[in-house]
């Protein structure tokens, strides 16, 4: 829809100068915007510009601390997410929210069952929750237990238990975070589809050229303030992040100087296996290097790589600067000097209720230690240290991990990492959920680890990162590694064939 | 680049934490004035020393509790523990290997300090090793250590025979240093060395980090099986720490010794604000706890409101009501 046409349509929904307070904080400041029917409004800006607070205050899971939300021009309130469900207004969340244990189809129906006397009727929400996944373009067997699913298959059992209450609007919260290029494409379509039936859409991303490819209009939030509103034809990617981040941001990879001279091999896997997700991974490692890990979500990268350190079970011979070696736990590796930063920060890599000095020594605790007992201010000035190296942007030092936005957790955790001072670092999705600004930091960071003599592996979903960080790529696909790019050949098209078996023509 | 980074203030910072880390303390003083309301006598020293000497018992083997649940794992044994680890050891002085009094005593400590720390390891390994929920793994041995003890005792007493040691190991717990009771003085002894190795020491933060997330822990290279497997050993030395003041006080045990001490003693974990999901122990507070339990107990008994055949039930509703608190404080947070 061009947005001549929707001029003369009134907005379904408007936030008109919204703020939003926690504590002192101002984290939302007059903020105004509208939806209208038929369109399709993208929220972008950094992590901590406000975004998710936002569409939080929009889905009723926050009251505003002034301003006023209107539905159809009338002014209303909103006492809780079921009170804006019941207005039509549906937000599907950026964090998968569904039970693992139970079917797809019971978590579509979840607190909706369809009733069948006393009891309920399985059969008519398994033909529900199937036509519900297909119109998404998902073909997922309505009773397959949650837990084996993917997490990009567990976005779309999300959305279509989302999409089963009937909506006028629908918030995505970055939804695509976490899936692979098709899926995202697929995502897209649905987003498209929803659009045409005349749904108004408020969509949140990072990924700005997904942005240009659906949205309608564009509103980019800065520290909690408007700073622009344009219709998207206006705005090219480059420059809804300078819009983002306040500054130029043309150079997002940092200048590596290739010595072109071969060094040595640090580490060298041949014919790993992890049962259930990987198959003979074979690769080397040099010195200095940034080898990518390519591949489409649930190719076994993580899985291959946890092998290799010692979190997962797995078989086959490593060999560590020449000496054959076998690491039983990530205490083994550690001590080798191989790190591994997993892609679950939140999970698996920090303790979000532990303050920000416990997280950042807990893998090295050891060297804190001062007769036996732990050298707090020796930790206050590794912690002091540590802010100012990786630029870890916190207010007070004793926040907790999980108070942290995302870029600045992952800043923590690479931290942490480092007080090991490892020679090998494996960094799992580096950048995901980390807004532009802070990817850029990261990179460099990178950059700087393999100028230092490290070797890093960098796993990653995103393609234009491993090609603009990477000096190598290798490619998996269902739990083999297929491939290999390097040089002038390190290009998506490349590597999408490589990861997905087809020429990208016949991929969609 | 922008400024705002730090995003959802509204949790929990670490002096709201603080908060709950003191409600046991003010609910302590509060009881403490409810007492000295309720009778004179109350908040007399002799009165308040009985009352700390008599939840020595639960006091110590709280402390370890609070390890286990720290860790994230929780023991159900320990009652059973106690009354198989004092059998066992009074059947070892009764057993007149050693002429020597003393020595025989000493012998006798450390033997029942062994069996603790192996009863502990043995819980530990089926959980950690075995993979077995620490609820059914200690409910097993819970089981096991009962029914030993009732073996051994063929279901009657197992009574200290030698008039000698009994007048030797009295002391122990009704002694006296510096005109301290010396269970008081064992309480906060072991207090103090708990609190030490879990605030203080590379231990007690991998313990905690095994607590809060297992996962965490793991991938930072911390050994979780090992951590957790020494928080039950600390357990079972803790229950043993109780048996040496426990066998002197009475000299006998029976299969009855210790029921329900599992439950008291969680208690007093919990209502310390220690979280039975793991991830933060309270040491101080658990010794709040024990203490608040003994003193409620001791109120009913002195006031003639309530009858002291209630106690269980009015123990049970402070575990409530004490979550109750906790859980509005952290919401308000």
């Amino acid at each position: 829809m061009t947005s001549e046409a929707a001029e003369n349509v009134p907005a379904i929904l408007a936030a008109r100068a919204l703020s939003k307070s926690f504590g002192p904080v101002e984290v939302l400041h007059d903020v105004g915007l509208t939806v209208r029917p038929g369109e399709v409004h993208a929220i972008i800006g950094e992590n901590g510009a406000g975004k998710s607070t936002l569409m939080k205050i929009l889905a009723g899971n926050h009251e505003p601390t002034r301003g006023e939300i209107l539905i159809d021009g009338e002014p209303v309130h909103l006492s809780g997410p079921v009170d804006a469900e019941k207005r039509g207004i549906v937000l599907v969340h950026q964090e998968i929210l569904l039970a693992p244990d139970l079917t797809v189809a019971q978590n579509i129906y979840l607190g909706r069952e369809l009733p069948k006397g006393i009891s309920v009727d399985d059969k008519a929400m398994n033909e529900g929750a199937a036509k519900a996944l297909h119109d998404l373009g998902a073909e997922i067997d309505p009773k397959t237990v949650v837990r084996s699913l993917s997490i990009a298959q567990r976005q779309l059992v999300q959305i279509a238990r989302v999409l089963l209450v009937p909506h006028r609007i629908v918030i995505f919260d970055e939804p695509t975070a976490s899936l692979t290029p098709f899926e995202t494409e697929a995502l897209l379509k649905v987003i498209t589809d929803i659009r045409a039936k005349g749904v108004g859409v408020l969509y949140i991303s990072h990924r700005l050229p997904e942005v240009k490819e659906i949205a309608d209009r564009v509103t980019v939030l800065r520290d909690g303030h408007v700073v622009a509103a344009h219709d998207v034809s206006e705005l090219e990617p480059a420059d809804m992040a300078r819009l983002m981040v306040g500054r130029d941001v043309t150079k997002l990879y940092p200048d590596r100087h290739a010595t072109g001279q071969v060094r040595e091999t640090v580490l060298e896997v041949k014919d790993f296996t992890v049962p259930g997700y990987a198959r003979n991974g074979s690769f080397e490692l040099r010195k200095g290097e940034i080898l990518g890990f390519a591949g489409l979500v649930g190719a076994g990268r993580t899985e291959l790589m946890e092998g290799v350190v010692g979190l997962r079970r797995g078989h086959g011979s490593v060999r560590h600067n020449g000496t054959a070696v076998t690491f039983a736990d990530a205490q083994a590796s550690l001590k080798a000097g191989i790190a591994y930063l997993s892609e679950d920060r939140k999970g698996k890599g920090l303790l979000l209720l532990k303050d920000l000095a416990t997280n950042l020594t807990l893998a090295s605790i050891g060297k804190f230690l001062r007769g036996g007992q732990i050298d707090r201010k020796k930790e206050d000035a590794a912690l002091d240290e540590a802010i100012g190296e990786f630029d870890i942007r916190t207010g007070r030092k004793d926040l907790l991990a999980g108070q942290l936005s995302g870029g600045n957790q992952q800043k923590l955790l690479i931290a942490k990492m480092m007080l090991l001072d490892p020679s090998i670092v494996i960094i799992d999705e580096p950048t995901r959920g980390i807004d532009i600004g802070t990817k850029e930091q990261i990179y460099k960071f990178i950059a700087r680890l393999a100028e230092e003599g490290r070797s890093i592996i960098v796993v990653s979903s995103e393609m234009p990162e491993l090609i603009g960080i990477c000096d190598r790529i290798l490619v998996m696909r269902s739990g083999e590694i297929v491939g290999e790019v390097t040089g002038e050949h390190m290009n998506e098209n490349e590597i999408v064939v490589l990861a997905t078996g087809v020429k990208t023509g016949e991929a969609a | 680049m922008s400024t705002a980074a730090t995003e959802t203030p509204k949790a929990k910072t670490s002096r709201d934490w603080d908060l709950r880390a003191v409600a046991p303390f003010v609910a302590l003083a509060l009881l403490l004035v409810l007492g000295a309301i309720a009778n004179e006598n109350f908040i007399s020293v002799a009165n308040l020393s009985n009352v700390i000497t008599r939840s020595a018992f639960i006091a110590i083997i709280a402390l370890g509790a609070t390890y286990v649940i720290s860790s994230g794992g929780l023991d159900l044994s320990v009652g059973a523990m106690v009354a198989f680890v004092a059998s066992l050891m009074i059947m070892f002085m009764n057993s007149a290997l050693i002429a020597d009094p003393m020595l025989m005593l000493v012998t006798a400590m450390l033997v029942a300090v062994a069996i603790g720390a192996a009863c502990g390891l043995f819980n530990g390994l089926i959980t950690t090793v075995g993979q077995i929920e620490p609820f059914i793994a200690t409910l097993g041995t819970m089981g096991i250590y009962r029914g030993l003890t009732t073996w051994l005792s063929q279901g009657g007493a197992i009574t200290l025979r030698d008039r000698e040691l009994q007048s030797l190991y009295r002391p122990v717990y009704f002694g006296e240093l510096l005109g301290v009771p010396v269970p008081i003085i064992v309480i906060f002894v072991t207090a103090a060395i708990a609190a030490f190795v879990l605030y203080r020491t590379r231990y007690g933060r991998h313990l905690i980090a095994v607590g809060s997330n297992e996962d965490v822990a793991r991938y930072s290279g911390i050994s979780v099986k090992r951590v957790r497997t020494i928080a039950y050993i600390v357990q079972g030395l803790c229950v043993a720490l109780a048996v040496l003041l426990y066998v002197p006080r009475l000299g006998s045990t029976s299969a009855t010794t210790g029921i329900l001490w599992e439950l008291q003693a969680i208690t007093a974990v919990v209502v310390g604000g220690t979280a039975l999901r793991g991830g933060v122990g309270r040491i101080w507070g658990t010794l709040c706890g024990a203490f608040i339990l003994e003193i409620v107990g001791n109120i009913m008994l002195l006031s003639n409101f309530v009858s002291e055949y209630l106690i269980g039930a009015i123990q049970g509703a402070i575990i409530i009501i004490a979550m109750l608190v906790q859980r509005s404080l952290s919401r308000r947070s």
